[in-house]
């Protein structure tokens, strides 16, 4: 049996709410609240950055379950806020949780499904005998232009997950993916912010990826949403998720335990994962998951899995929850969010 | 061991000194005090110069050997070097010429310290001077100087109910203090409640807690004490010189209230000068800021451990009060250039102890004690000095 | 160069990585290869001991005038935490509001960025402290 042997979240603390972005741009915060679904988003401090997310995400982990760091084969790190363009993140996530030297590790970038890449990588070296525990996390400090419509989604977070073959208490039945390449969002080389191709990110490549991994799995799986207690879609905004699932037949019931983006933005390669992490947070053995991630670009990786038995002997309550840390919010003015994100022009910077 | 004594005194007004650099300070006072032991300068056997950042600030190491250069004596190939020990670089040169002349190696040594601090943006120097701390496991943290003196603060407050009124005391004394000396770079009276609404730097300290950026220097010239006075009629004995240490963070000390290196170097001073605390007639403290001069004052006998507060709330630390503590203003208002604080200390003390403090003298002082630290008095320097 | 100093004291700061005396048991930290208290029974023989990264406030103050660095942080929150196994620890508490720290709070280490070279230089990495809720 091949699957989850422990997962961690971390979201940071500060959070700034739609209304007062919308307040800066003249927007109306009820259209961005009732259309998307965005309530609030998580920020990070200014100490805060993709390896730091990481880095206790996967401490996170570490707590529930204390496996043996040296036994850690493999560490994949999913994001597209790395801290370095060149220089990885993994080697830093590596010598924190103490799993040098003996371990490979590198970056991964997909959009928003750099995380699940991660995920499908580590299983595929347990699977095949390579390591014994491979690390996959999902982690960002993403960021939308200021004024752009993404500003009041992109946001900060990551989950961690070990795979596993013993102790396991979320089997990855079976993973699957669709690959195109849609250009729905992308940021060149040496940019800031990204773009994006507005509503060209709806049907064509949110909804045309997400659906087909899902209607696929179903398919390979002979199952149907009903099969399910819960699923996660990737959540860019809180409305894309809930369109998909209501497409695929699937009830709001379903989908609303994994549904942190109204509170905590998307926090790209934490995005579907952090859902699965919350939904895992209630599970209970025999509980079966469709979880399916998106990444611009274009992609969807999709897992079937199911909580075993051996959840009942595991110290969830080790580590704080995602809801916990939902509740934990604090929340910011603009200005100090322009603070935290390094978006003043400090003495000495040049002017442009 | 030979008697010491220092027979000359001199030092630059502390300040802004826009117009002068570190070797035109430096020299000056240097000169000063040759010209004060009625010797000239090529009579200098050797030299020790204190300064704490030159090499960081202005790029400048190989001090000694410039400013002796400067002062007209490379001709003269008189041996120069510099001592660091960070706020205590001053003390410490003192220590290190006070060693050679009472050992017999040398007769006339020339003790200076200089310090400039205005050439650099405020934010360098507080960088630099972050440095006396462990840059490693402090300053990389985000450890300011002020933040561990603002620690040991909280500390006190908490451990012995010392209050925030009682520790403004004492750069209220050290304003009234330097109100009255012409040298000193502060001499405007200040009030308690004004130090409570300064500026906070790093809670509960403010602005007023913490002295000055200084540019300055000061130096002294010893001799033996068999012939001072061929050169003077008002000798002034080093009847102590003490030098500790102690853990250099405050993180790693069993109590950060008291420190044990000041309270060895109080002891070891009081046995080699064979007096007691009450033996002392007035005190330079290092109050870099008012807490350390508070904590100093304890752990130097002069008040029972935790009763520092209250001994200045009673305005016992004014002129006039039981034990005057830095009637020339202190680093806190006299000011602070780090390299020069240590020997202007004992520049301030020969003033009075001859008598010559003006408006300032402590009356009838005839025994004083220099205590001056580097850092959060990781290195202290402990000198008694009497007339003879 | 700073590159050779940062990634030396890696283990230590990411991991808070101190030492542990063989002959008395004392743990310190920051590390140091010599035991005050046992001297030449300790060199070379002390071993490293990871802390659990639990501690209490032991002292702390509100910074307003930063070093070189922390310009973004400002103002924040210096302690010294006195760590469960005994040495205590200078580190900022973040996520805390200086009105809400006092002495005897419980916190716990979190990885944060310290600081960086430039911003073309390398990222310092290390512990700092929240309040352990």
């Amino acid at each position: 049996m091949v699957g989850i042997v422990t997962y961690g979240s971390y979201i940071p603390k500060y959070r700034i709410r739609t209304e007062e972005i919308a307040r800066v741009w003249g927007d109306n915060p009820e259209r961005v609240k009732k259309g998307l679904r965005l309530i609030s988003k998580s920020v990070p401090a200014p100490d805060e950055d993709t390896a730091t997310i990481a880095v206790e995400a996967a401490r996170n982990a570490l707590r529930r379950r204390r496996i043996d760091p040296q036994e850690i084969g493999a560490i994949f790190v999913g994001s597209e806020s790395h801290p370095y363009a060149v220089k990885p993140t993994a080697t830093i996530v590596a010598e924190a949780i103490g799993a040098t030297p003996f371990l490979t590790a590198a970056d991964l970038e997909f959009a928003c499904k750099a995380g699940t890449a991660g995920m499908q990588a580590v299983y595929g070296m347990v699977k095949a005998g390579m390591i014994k525990y491979g690390v996959a996390i999902g982690a960002d400090t993403s960021q939308g232009a200021p004024g752009d419509a993404l500003e009041y989604s992109a946001s900060a977070g990551g989950t961690a997950f070990v795979i596993g073959k013993e102790n396991v208490i979320a089997e990855i039945n079976h993973t699957l993916s669709v690959t195109t390449d849609t250009p729905d969002f992308w940021r060149r080389e040496g940019q800031m912010y990204p773009r994006h191709g507005g509503r060209f990110t709806g049907e064509p490549a949110y909804f045309y990826h997400v659906l087909t991994a899902a209607r696929k799995m179903m398919e390979v799986m002979g199952t149907e949403p009903k099969d399910y207690r819960w699923a996660v879609f990737h959540q860019p905004n809180g409305k894309f998720p809930l369109a998909a699932a209501k497409r695929l037949g699937f009830t709001e019931e379903q989908v609303k335990k994994g549904l942190v983006t109204p509170y905590i933005g998307n926090t790209y390669s934490g995005s579907m994962v952090t859902g699965l992490s919350a939904v895992l947070d209630h599970a209970e053995p025999g509980d079966r998951i469709l979880a399916v991630s998106f990444g611009s670009g274009a992609g969807s990786d999709a897992f079937d899995i199911t909580v075993t038995d051996e959840m009942a002997n595991y110290d969830r309550n080790a580590a704080p929850g995602v809801w916990d840390q939902i509740e934990r919010g604090e929340f910011i003015d603009y200005a100090l969010y322009v603070k935290f994100r390094k978006m003043l022009r400090m003495g000495g910077d040049p002017i442009a | 061991m030979r008697d010491v004594a220092i027979i000359g005194i001199g030092q630059t007004k502390y300040g802004e000194h826009w117009k002068r650099s570190l070797r035109d300070l430096a020299v000056e006072a240097g000169l000063k005090a040759v010209e004060d032991a009625n010797i000239y300068a090529k009579e200098i056997d050797a030299i020790f110069g204190g300064n704490m950042a030159a090499g960081t600030v202005i790029g400048q190491d190989h001090l000694a050997t410039i400013i002796a250069d400067f002062a007209g004596l490379a001709e003269h190939n008189v041996p120069a070097v510099k001592v660091e020990a960070a706020c205590g670089s001053g003390g410490a040169a003192l220590h290190m010429g006070f060693m050679a002349v009472a050992s017999g190696l040398y007769d006339m040594v020339l003790v200076g310290g200089v310090e400039k601090m205005t050439d650099v943006p405020g934010e360098h120097m507080t960088d630099a001077l972050a440095s006396a701390a462990d840059r490693e496991w402090e300053v990389t943290f985000g450890a300011t100087f002020p933040s561990l003196g603002a620690m040991m603060a909280r500390r006190h407050m908490y451990e012995y109910g010392t209050t925030r009124e009682q520790l403004a005391m004492f750069p209220v004394v050290a304003h009234e203090n330097a109100s009255k000396n012409p040298m000193a770079q502060l001499r405007n009276r200040i009030t308690v409640e004004k130090v409570l609404n300064a500026p906070v730097i790093a809670d509960p300290l403010t602005l007023l807690d913490c002295s000055p950026i200084t540019d300055g220097a000061a130096a002294v010239v010893l001799a033996p004490m068999e012939v001072a006075r061929k050169y003077t009629d008002t000798p002034v004995k080093i009847s102590a010189s003490v030098a500790t240490t102690d853990y250099i963070s405050i993180h790693s000390r069993p109590s950060i209230t008291t420190v044990k290196a000041n309270v060895e170097a109080g002891r070891k001073a009081y046995r080699m000068a064979g007096v007691g605390p009450g033996d002392i007639d007035f005190v330079e403290l290092h109050d870099a800021f008012s807490i350390i001069s508070l904590i100093a004052l304890e752990d130097l006998g002069f008040v029972e451990k935790g009763q520092g507060g209250k001994f200045a709330e009673e305005g016992q630390i004014a002129l006039g009060g039981k034990l005057p503590v830095n009637p020339s203003g202190g680093l806190k208002a006299k000011g602070h250039p780090v390299g020069a604080t240590g020997v202007g200390q004992v520049v301030e003390t020969v003033i009075q102890l001859r008598g010559e403090a003006g408006e300032r003298q402590v009356d009838g002082a005839k025994r004083a004690l220099t205590h001056n630290v580097g850092g959060t008095a990781s290195s202290v320097f402990v000198h008694i000095l009497e007339v003879v | 160069m700073v590159v050779p100093r940062v990634w030396r004291e890696r283990v230590a700061r990411y991991r808070m990585v101190g030492k542990k005396c063989p002959a008395c048991g004392k743990v310190y930290f920051p590390p140091r290869d010599v035991c005050p208290t046992c001297h030449r029974e300790s060199y070379g023989k002390m071993e490293d001991v990871e802390l659990s990264g639990r501690g209490k406030v032991y002292s702390y103050t509100v910074v307003y005038q930063n070093v070189l660095g922390y310009e973004l942080q400002k103002p924040y929150i210096m302690a010294i935490v006195e760590m469960e196994e005994g040495p205590r620890v200078t580190g900022q508490i973040v996520d805390c509001r200086p009105e809400d720290v006092e002495i005897g709070m419980p916190v716990r280490a979190v990885f944060r960025r310290l600081g960086e070279e430039g911003k073309d230089g390398v990222i310092v990495y290390g512990y700092k402290f929240v309040p352990d809720l």
